[in-house]
């Protein structure tokens, strides 16, 4: 089978408020893989999911991401989300006032528009809502609350799925998802996870424990240290890295830079 | 990386939309005030003797009194001789009977302002009663409504019609003594809406007014009078837009309602008048007397604004709830951008037993907007068993606006309850993006953001009017999206 390639980032170098973070980042993502990058804390992964998804005050200070042949970096952050990129975000924000459903049918209808598809009417909307609502397994109140608000921890975690489940994105990039749940939930979050995934697009996976790799199982691992990518293996990997931590990797690497 | 276009300056940058000026002969009267200029007026209306010695009266009232100082807002002195106190369109001047009488150079004016009159009139079954500078040039609906025994008009006609009622009402909730530009409003208003309701009459529609200003240097000097008879019912809705206008214009309404034993009145407000430029030039003083007066037993007085417009606004809708169990709503949106300044807020005064009042008031600061929200619950000695609720809201945009909030409550009878809620909230880069994010633009996330912050006063407001509302506080929201 021919590798159809997503994503390609060649030495992407980027930081915020002047500081440089990801220091020369190659990966490649083809189409119907799972990618898990992992990291000790401050290595650059969620800086990663930041400047992929155009979040403003990350500079990037050099090196490119081509998102299907197109330059990634070049695009507003509500194109790319448009072209098909969706971040699940870590920390969900609340936007108190405007109302979940009201929020939800804007967006899919943005990125309807943007495909050159017919914006949905409300009953089209609803019954979409509904039938992916049951995978996250949702509560239908949550939907009439405004955008996060009130939400559970695990509340904001599944409706950041559920969102992915109703934009049908074809990069997606789960930032710390695993992060506050219980293993209740992050099965769920996981199962819901695993059910989006289809030939056509792919997902890439930050996390920092291996946790969630047992129910979000990847193709590939990489390991993120001080802004690059030092070592890329199997899924075999994060359980290597679960067994010793990142110091054997840390201290290699210290070796090589000394050597 | 592209550009973003920070919010902030999208805000900032966005042009007034309403800026133009319609090409119509006004026939005005030189500039300055005195006593010659209130008779002046006063004969050019044809009015009778009593209404002109009502407005000497005021004139030289307003003569002993200073300006206030007390509003949180700034501006430079106001030269009172520098303004024209009359002018109207010239082609009108024996009054059109019907559209098509109307100069087709105003209708356009309203169609530009997205006020088809007769469609809108007809289809959304409004009565609409447009004021154009000083004169009303179109009334309609008036047979179906006279039906009933409404009189809906402009107060020169009811001064002419009805003089009767005219002079029983007129000044009895806000006296010419009231305030220096109560005052001055009752010497020299030139127009204004006129609608009494009687006993046991519900207004079968919404009644509705546009008010534009378009001569240059006029005060505008509306009056509006609203009495509501014994179980009578009223929605009234009044609008306006102005032309972009290098000059600062003063306008100084004052607007009176009256509600006797079951009486509902529900006065609706979407204000939208030049706000200056980005430096702040030009742009309408707002100086608005609201009153009404709840004087009958279960009478109801309700005001909502929507203030987007205005250079500076200082008004202060309120409720004199009189009568026993009678109840006053008071629920704002205002907006301040650029160099905007708003002192707005509400008087809740309670006398009868078992009174009821509710205040919603969401200020909204962008660019170096300036929102204070000022307020008053009284509760007189007599008011037993007298209840309000406060909520004060205030959102910042970027970082060089302002909010401010002053609550004064008196309580003179221990019976009373009194709440008060107030916060202050800002729309954060970070709720930006994750709207963006999900597909939408930045603009698109900031109205939003707010329309979903205004939501509980946009539900006060009738179904098409909340459309409006809503859709004029987007155009002021609006810039130039990279």
């Amino acid at each position: 089978m021919n590798k159809n390639p997503i994503l390609e980032i060649r030495n992407l170098q980027a930081g915020v408020e002047g500081r440089k973070i990801l220091k020369g980042l190659d990966l490649t993502i083809n189409a119907g893989e799972v990618h898990a990058i992992m990291g000790p804390n401050g290595s650059g992964k969620s800086t990663l999911a930041a400047v992929l998804s155009g979040k403003p005050g990350y500079e990037v200070l050099g090196g490119t991401a081509t998102y299907f042949g197109k330059d990634l970096l070049d695009m507003d952050p509500e194109e790319r989300a448009r072209e098909g990129v969706f971040l699940a975000f870590q920390y969900p924000v609340e936007i108190p006032g405007v109302n979940s459903t009201y929020f939800l049918k804007a967006a899919v209808n943005e990125v309807r528009k943007h495909r050159g598809e017919e914006e949905l009417d409300a009953i089209d909307f609803l019954k979409l809502v509904k039938e992916r609502m049951k995978v996250l397994h949702l509560d239908e109140s949550l939907l009439s609350r405004p955008v996060n608000e009130g939400f559970s921890g695990g509340e904001k975690k599944r409706n950041e799925i559920f969102q992915m489940a109703l934009l049908e994105p074809k990069l997606a990039i789960l930032d710390e998802t695993d992060s506050g749940l219980d293993i209740d939930a992050l099965r769920i979050v996981a199962n819901g996870v695993n059910k989006l995934k289809h030939s056509d697009n792919a997902q890439l996976v930050i996390t920092h424990y291996q946790r969630l790799l047992d129910y979000i199982v990847p193709d590939f691992v990489h390991v993120l240290l001080d802004g690059r990518i030092v070592k890329s293996g199997g899924k075999e990997l994060a359980l290597e890295l679960e067994k010793d931590g990142y110091d054997p990797i840390i201290e290699q690497e210290s070796n090589l830079v000394t050597a | 990386m592209s550009t973003v276009v920070d919010p902030i300056e999208e805000f900032v940058n966005s042009d007034y939309k309403y800026g133009f000026i319609t090409d119509v002969e006004s026939e005005s009267l030189p500039p300055g005030l005195n006593e010659s200029v209130v008779r002046a007026i006063s004969a050019k209306k044809n009015e009778p003797e009593w209404l002109l010695e009502w407005r000497l009266k005021a004139f030289r009232h307003w003569q002993t009194m200073a300006e206030p100082k007390w509003p949180n807002v700034h501006y430079p002195t106001i030269d009172f001789q520098k303004i024209v106190y009359y002018s109207a369109p010239k082609s009108n001047k024996d009054g059109p009977k019907s559209l098509d009488e109307v100069d087709p150079e105003l209708l356009k004016t309203y169609a530009k302002l997205g006020i088809p009159l007769h469609e809108r009139a007809r289809l959304a079954g409004v009565a609409v009663d447009a004021v154009f500078d000083s004169v009303s040039v179109a009334t309609t609906f008036k047979g179906k409504l006279a039906e009933k025994g409404i009189i809906f008009c402009s107060f020169s006609e009811a001064v002419r019609e009805h003089p009767e009622l005219v002079k029983k009402y007129l000044g009895t909730v806000v006296p010419y003594t009231d305030n220096y530009y109560a005052a001055l409003n009752s010497a020299v208003f030139s127009d204004g809406s006129f609608c009494f309701i009687p006993k046991g009459v519900r207004c079968p529609m919404e009644l509705s007014t546009y008010f534009r200003i378009n001569a240059k240097n006029t005060g505008q000097f509306e009056r509006t009078l609203i009495v509501a008879e014994a179980g009578a019912y009223v929605s009234y809705l009044e609008g306006c837009t102005a032309p972009m206008r290098d000059e600062n214009q003063l306008h100084a309404a004052v607007v009176e309602l009256l509600a006797m034993d079951d009486a509902e009145i529900k006065y609706s407000t979407v204000q939208n008048w030049y706000p200056g430029d980005k430096e702040g030039r030009g742009g309408i003083y707002n100086f608005v007397t609201k009153r009404g007066l709840a004087k009958g037993r279960n009478s109801k007085i309700s005001w909502t604004q929507v203030e987007t417009g205005s250079a500076i606004t200082w008004k202060y809708p309120s409720c004199v709830l009189q009568g026993d169990n009678s109840v006053g709503e008071f629920y704002s949106v205002a907006l301040t951008n650029n160099l905007q300044q708003a002192d707005t807020g509400t008087k809740m005064i309670h006398i009868g037993k078992n009174t009821r009042s509710t205040i919603v008031s969401k200020g909204i600061s962008a660019g170096r907007g300036q929102n204070s929200y000022r307020g008053l619950v009284k509760v007189m000695k007599s008011a037993t068993h007298a209840r309000n609720f406060s909520q004060c809201d205030s959102l910042l945009i970027g970082d060089q606006c302002g909010a401010h909030t002053f609550p004064y409550l008196e309580v003179k009878n221990t019976t009373a309850r009194v709440e008060h809620e107030a916060t202050t909230s800002k729309i954060g880069e970070d709720q930006i993006f994750y709207c963006q994010q999900r597909g939408l633009s930045r603009q698109d996330a900031v109205n939003m953001i707010v329309n979903g912050y205004c939501k509980e006063v946009f539900r006060q407001l009738p179904m098409e009017f909340a459309v409006e509302a809503q859709k004029l506080l987007g155009v002021n929201l609006e810039g130039s999206v990279g």
